[in-house]
């Protein structure tokens, strides 16, 4: 079976990475082909790599409060381009009154300040699904 | 009496520790800092022995001011209480600063959103959800003059946390400052305006960065003359820290950029005496207490040296480093969130030790959102215990002598040089951002922290010890949709009332100003009184100068 294929992504305006390249480094140290894709990501640049890339994750990175913007039009490109059985999870700050909504909406993992990189390494791994 | 001579801690070790030893072990094999420094468990005089008390620490308001710029420490004026505070419209944030003030804060902070920061209009795309959420949306001068209204700019110092966009948001402050009367020649506050941390940290750069520094040279210049006791830079380490650094990477980069400065400006034909008084600091107030103190002391007598020193600086005031601390925002937690009070009353009591001129200290609520006011007022309140009843303002710098403060202080400072020397080697802070440097120290050491995390060797209380099953949620401060919705209501009747032409020029002013060497603040201050916005402004120059695109270093 073919390496995990994994693009970490910080869309919208915010700078801070540190969450996003730990996970990336974590999840190559576990054996997982990972893109990161930098800052300042729009959605259609981010469904539009994770095409190229050939993703089998998503990884969105998002400590700003623009996830209730950010996540309906990923997952809305995501199923316009066929992208539908892609794993979308979701780092950062999220307010617990959002999570359902998110759910609902697809977005599988949610991963909130202090859980610890072996649990979304064994989530991706239980999870996802290598697309051939 | 035992001298230093025969105080021997060798003999100590042979004769009493060793026997305790094998009794009992210690808790672990060894005891490091949170940045990973090992600390030993006893410091005696042979700690200090080459360290001389004129000549490196000296008394406070005495070169090189290891114990503190002011003779008269907090007995002569305590720390700037300096919330920082925005969210949403400039109304409701005027409102928590009138609060703020209203409960003791004794200097006003700008936390601006992130469209503001990054120099977008809130109908840019790349603005939509982010809108007022993580700081106080302000567009044009019409937001600025809203956020103070009520509040005389005569009367109180204010800082603003802006990088690229900050020479425009000045200049809405410095208008807003002559409609209400008050003279640019004695008002007196900061802007953040650190764009080397931005390319290494937090990343809110916009242009490149040799631009980048000439429009910081800029402000230095201009304020040399016109707006002289503003702090035209606040060099920051808070976020060098926050992105993974150890205190030792934080304490390097933050002054080597401070250094790098001061370089650019002599560059730039600036006398040093000229521009260096109105350069600040500001720097983390992490968990591990002593390597706090230690970092603040080694940066005051570094940066002494530094500019009597290499810069030939002549006036004390372009010697004396002086500093705002935040408590470490990358420290609280989300689970069990009233820990969180007792890790900032620490972190704060930290940063005073070390003689900090300006604090924030975080609220409890901060892992979650931003705070609610109750949150915030705690967190002030934790400043005002500290003020007044724990009796550290008693005195100046209370743990200087200490055996182990003292030590560490060295150690600070001799890490921090061989620093300096590798920076210099590259040929300087810029050319050592563009090969990605900082960053990759910066990578490395967040890494390393989250895999000692992971192993417990790091302990954060509540989540990977101590973890409660059932932790009680917390109400929190949740921003909808509704600043945006207004922000972009009054964007666009701005856009109908003010005189689009006047707009126009000055933004054709201001690129063609970007094409030469002219100082861009007289500028900006034209394009800011015609209501042009921080989006119109910052693409005037985006025309001039692109965007930065950093090669990201994992």
């Amino acid at each position: 079976m073919r390496k995990l294929r994994v693009v970490i992504a910080k869309p919208g305006l915010d700078g801070h990475d540190r969450g996003a390249k730990v996970i990336a480094r974590a999840l190559r140290d576990a054996g997982m082909e990972v893109i990161y894709t930098g800052l300042r990501q729009t959605p259609e640049m981010i469904a539009s790599t994770a095409l190229q890339e050939d993703a089998d994750v998503i990884g969105l990175s998002i400590l700003s409060g623009a996830h209730n913007h950010i996540a309906p039009r990923l997952m809305d490109l995501l199923k316009a381009r066929g992208l539908d059985d892609v794993l979308v999870v979701i780092g950062g700050i999220i307010p617990d009154v959002d999570i359902p909504k998110l759910k609902e909406m697809g977005i599988k993992g949610i991963f909130l300040p202090g859980t610890p990189m072996q649990q979304i390494v064994d989530f991706i791994e239980q999870n996802a699904r290598a697309r051939v | 009496m035992k001298t230093v001579a025969d105080a021997g801690k060798e003999r100590w070790q042979v004769e009493t520790l060793e026997p305790a030893l094998k009794k009992a072990p210690e808790r672990a094999a060894s005891f490091t800092t949170i940045s990973g420094r090992p600390i030993e468990r006893l410091y005696t005089p042979e700690d200090v022995e080459g360290i001389d008390y004129d000549r490196d620490i000296n008394n406070p308001g005495a070169f090189p001011y290891t114990r503190g710029i002011h003779p008269t420490g907090y007995r002569g004026k305590l720390w700037t209480m300096r919330q920082f505070a925005g969210f949403g419209t400039p109304e409701e944030t005027n409102e928590r600063y009138k609060a703020l003030l209203g409960a003791g804060s004794t200097g006003l902070s700008v936390a601006f959103d992130l469209p503001t920061l990054m120099g977008r209009d809130p109908d840019h795309e790349l603005s939509l959800g982010e809108t007022g959420k993580c700081g106080v949306n302000v567009t044009s001068l019409a937001d600025m003059e809203t956020l103070f209204d009520g509040i005389r700019l005569a009367d109180i110092t204010t800082s603003m946390t802006i990088n690229s966009p900050a020479a425009m948001i000045f200049a809405m402050y410095l208008v807003v400052a002559e409609k209400q009367g008050a003279d640019w020649k004695t008002i007196s506050g900061t802007i953040q305006n650190d764009i080397l941390k931005e390319f290494i940290a937090q990343k809110e750069y916009i242009f490149p960065p040799r631009p980048s520094m000439r429009i910081i040279t800029d402000i230095f210049a201009f304020c040399a003359t016109e707006v002289p006791k503003w702090n035209t830079i606040s060099v920051s380490g808070y976020h060098i820290r926050e992105a993974g650094a150890t205190a030792l990477q934080e304490l390097a980069f933050t002054l080597r950029d401070g250094l790098e400065y001061v370089h650019w400006g002599v560059e730039a034909g600036l006398d040093v005496d000229a521009f260096v008084p109105q350069i600040s600091f500001f720097f983390n107030a992490h968990s591990d207490f002593f390597e706090e103190i230690a970092k603040y002391r080694a940066a005051r007598k570094i940066w002494a040296e530094a500019m009597r020193g290499q810069f030939g600086a002549r006036n004390e005031r372009s010697w004396k480093l002086r500093f705002h601390s935040q408590t470490a925002g990358v420290s609280l937690t989300a689970q069990q969130p009233y820990n969180n009070v007792v890790r900032t009353a620490l972190q704060a009591l930290s940063a005073v030790l070390g003689g900090t001129n300006s604090l924030h200290t975080n609220s409890l609520d901060e892992a979650l959102a931003l705070p609610t006011a109750e949150a915030a007022t705690l967190a002030l309140r934790t400043q005002q215990i500290i003020a007044h009843e724990s009796g550290v303002a008693n005195l100046v710098d209370p743990l200087g002598g200490s055996y182990f403060v003292e030590k560490l202080t060295k150690d600070m400072e001799d890490g921090t040089l061989a620093y300096f020397e590798a920076i210099d080697r590259m040929g300087g802070m810029v050319s050592a951002i563009e090969r990605g440097f900082p960053q990759q120290e910066i990578a490395e050491s967040s890494y390393r922290f989250q895999q000692a995390f992971e192993r417990k060797e790091k302990i954060m209380v509540g989540v990977n010890a101590f973890v409660q099953a059932n932790d009680s949620p917390i109400g929190i401060l949740y921003i909808d949709e509704s600043a945006a919705e207004i922000q972009l209501a009054k964007l666009e009747s701005l856009r109908k009332t003010r005189d689009n032409d006047a707009v126009q020029r000055s933004l054709e002013r201001l690129g063609a100003a970007a094409r030469t060497t002219e100082n861009l603040m007289p500028r900006i201050l034209d394009a800011v009184r015609t209501y042009a916005t921080v989006g119109e402004m910052c693409d005037a120059l985006r025309d001039v100068w692109g965007e930065y695109e950093e090669v990201p270093i994992i």
